[in-house]
């Protein structure tokens, strides 16, 4: 299409296309993105009461929230918080659990070698490779900044 | 118009510029919808031949659900009509798979000579057109049209893993889980194809694989002028114009762009994709997918044109012809409408 008439199609497009309601999404995430952060909360706690010094009750906390993801992952109910919580559900390592466990469920069929294990990563990779070379960026940003100073 | 072209269009069926006009009017002798579990639970529930309790129909894979959904549509529309596999001459079918393989695998399995095709969500019409082509130009006696879609082997292949956690944006549909199989025959009871309009490509520049409703409208929109441009008929001429799976966003633009050319078509205008699921069922604008107009067509519209309640409707199945390649690499969707005049022997004559 070109010309008038394709502009105004795709105006009138334009104006029928409904937003993303960005404000009740955004209460949506807090909310769940909230309730996930409580209760690695109440975990984190947990351990520290059992004993444990911070930085190892930190560590039993993100596994145990991965557990719990990979495991709604696995009964079918994380898509469905994720529908509801958005990046509040993606963000917090439950939804990294959910972004490994679900690709690795979908593409079992297609046999562990060419499903698991080469598509295991199609959704969390390019986290994966961003957080990593952002990271070696800063990394080496601080160490500038460190000789500099 | 020249002397030439218009002895042509008197010999070659031909009407305006992309109608067809068959003469044999091969009639729709039986039609059989297979739906999924939320469809049937859908408001249209009722109107199907088979509902699975589960999405994976005891299967070990969702590809081989939605091939089993298309064989038994195919089966159960050949015993409405009484009919045999021997009966067919051809299996004219599709989905939205890479290389069609759900209907390739249902041609192994039924044997039948194959002809497979792919319109994207288009597919029910193109085969429609297809299918009353050979009947009318005598190469067949009968063919059956089948189509499918299901929405984990759509999801899993166009978007992400069905256990994925996203929030799909309020234009986002959902992929039906559903086949539909037709079987058309120059001699028979049911409704009369009379008339097909075979669509063009529209491009309105939508890049947005979450927002098909828009991508497809204005290509509905085109083929349906056409067809009224073409055959002289007015929308009034219809008891309803049938689009496929524009949903709720595609719909109202469609609605628009045709009332821009001073066609009114207010409650004639029904679209299968809005019509399927209750927005209780979590489905954003509505549906999508060959299984969304089958299952609608074959179905809940068959029954109105069976019992009486329709006498002529305009299928218009609405089509996205793009891959996940495409929009990745940043193309805009193509969008593409066949539509099929369907009547029953009491329509009211021209």
């Amino acid at each position: 299409m070109e010309g008038a008439e394709a502009r105004a199609t795709r105006e009138l497009i334009r104006r029928a296309t409904p937003q993303r309601p960005v404000v009740f999404n955004g209460l949506r995430a807090f909310l769940v993105g909230g309730v996930i952060c409580g209760v690695g909360q109440i975990f984190l706690r947990l351990y520290r009461g059992q004993g444990l010094p911070l930085r190892e009750a930190a560590t039993a906390t993100s596994g145990t929230m991965i557990l719990i993801g990979a495991l709604l992952t696995g009964l079918g109910v994380y898509d469905r918080i994720g529908r509801q919580g958005g990046m509040g559900a993606f963000l917090p390592i439950t939804g990294f659990a959910n972004a490994i466990v679900s690709p690795a469920m979908e593409f079992k069929r297609e046999g562990f070698i060419l499903g698991v294990g080469a598509r295991m990563f199609t959704v969390a990779g390019p986290v994966i490779v961003y957080a990593t070379a952002v990271s070696v960026a800063v990394g080496a940003i601080l160490w500038l900044l460190g000789r500099a100073g | 118009m020249s002397t030439v072209s218009r002895a042509l269009e008197a010999r070659t069926r031909r009407m305006g510029k992309q109608t067809l006009r068959f003469r044999l009017t091969p009639a729709v002798v039986a039609a059989a919808a297979v739906v999924g579990p939320k469809e049937g639970q859908g408001p249209l529930g009722e109107y199907f031949d088979i509902i699975k309790q589960d999405d994976l129909l005891g299967e070990k894979s969702w590809e081989r659900a939605e091939s089993r959904m298309m064989a038994e549509a195919c089966r159960v529309a050949l015993r409405k009509a009484g009919a045999a596999l021997g009966d067919v001459d051809y299996l004219i079918a599709g989905d939205l798979l890479n290389q069609i393989t759900s209907s390739s695998f249902v041609a192994r399995e039924l044997k039948l000579p194959f002809l497979g095709l792919f319109g994207a969500c288009s597919t029910l019409a193109e085969g429609m057109a297809v299918g009353a082509m050979m009947l009318d130009a005598g190469y067949a006696r009968a063919v059956l049209v089948a189509v499918s879609s299901h929405h984990c082997t759509a999801e899993r292949q166009y978007r992400y893993p069905t256990e994925f956690a996203t929030q799909p944006p309020p234009t986002a549909q959902w992929t039906v889980t559903a086949a539909g199989a037709i079987l058309m025959a120059t001699k028979g009871d049911g409704p009369a194809v009379t008339l097909a309009t075979v669509g063009r490509i529209v491009d309105a520049g939508i890049k947005d694989p979450l927002n098909l409703g828009a991508a497809m409208a204005p290509a509905a929109a085109a083929t349906i002028r056409q067809h009224f441009e073409d055959t002289g008929r007015r929308p009034d001429d219809y008891d309803l114009i049938v689009t496929g799976d524009l949903a709720n966003v595609g719909k109202e633009i469609a609605a628009e762009l045709l009332s821009r050319e001073g066609m009114e078509l207010e409650d004639r205008l029904f679209d299968c994709g809005s019509s399927i699921y209750d927005p209780s069922q979590g489905v954003e604008a509505g549906a999508s997918g060959c299984g969304c107009s089958a299952a609608v067509f074959t179905g809940y519209l068959m029954h109105g044109l069976l019992t009486g309640r329709y006498r002529r409707l305009l299928l218009t199945c609405t089509g996205a012809l793009f891959s996940p390649t495409t929009y990745q690499q940043g193309e805009t969707i193509p969008g593409i409408a066949h539509a099929i005049a369907l009547e029953t022997q009491d329509a009211p004559g021209q």
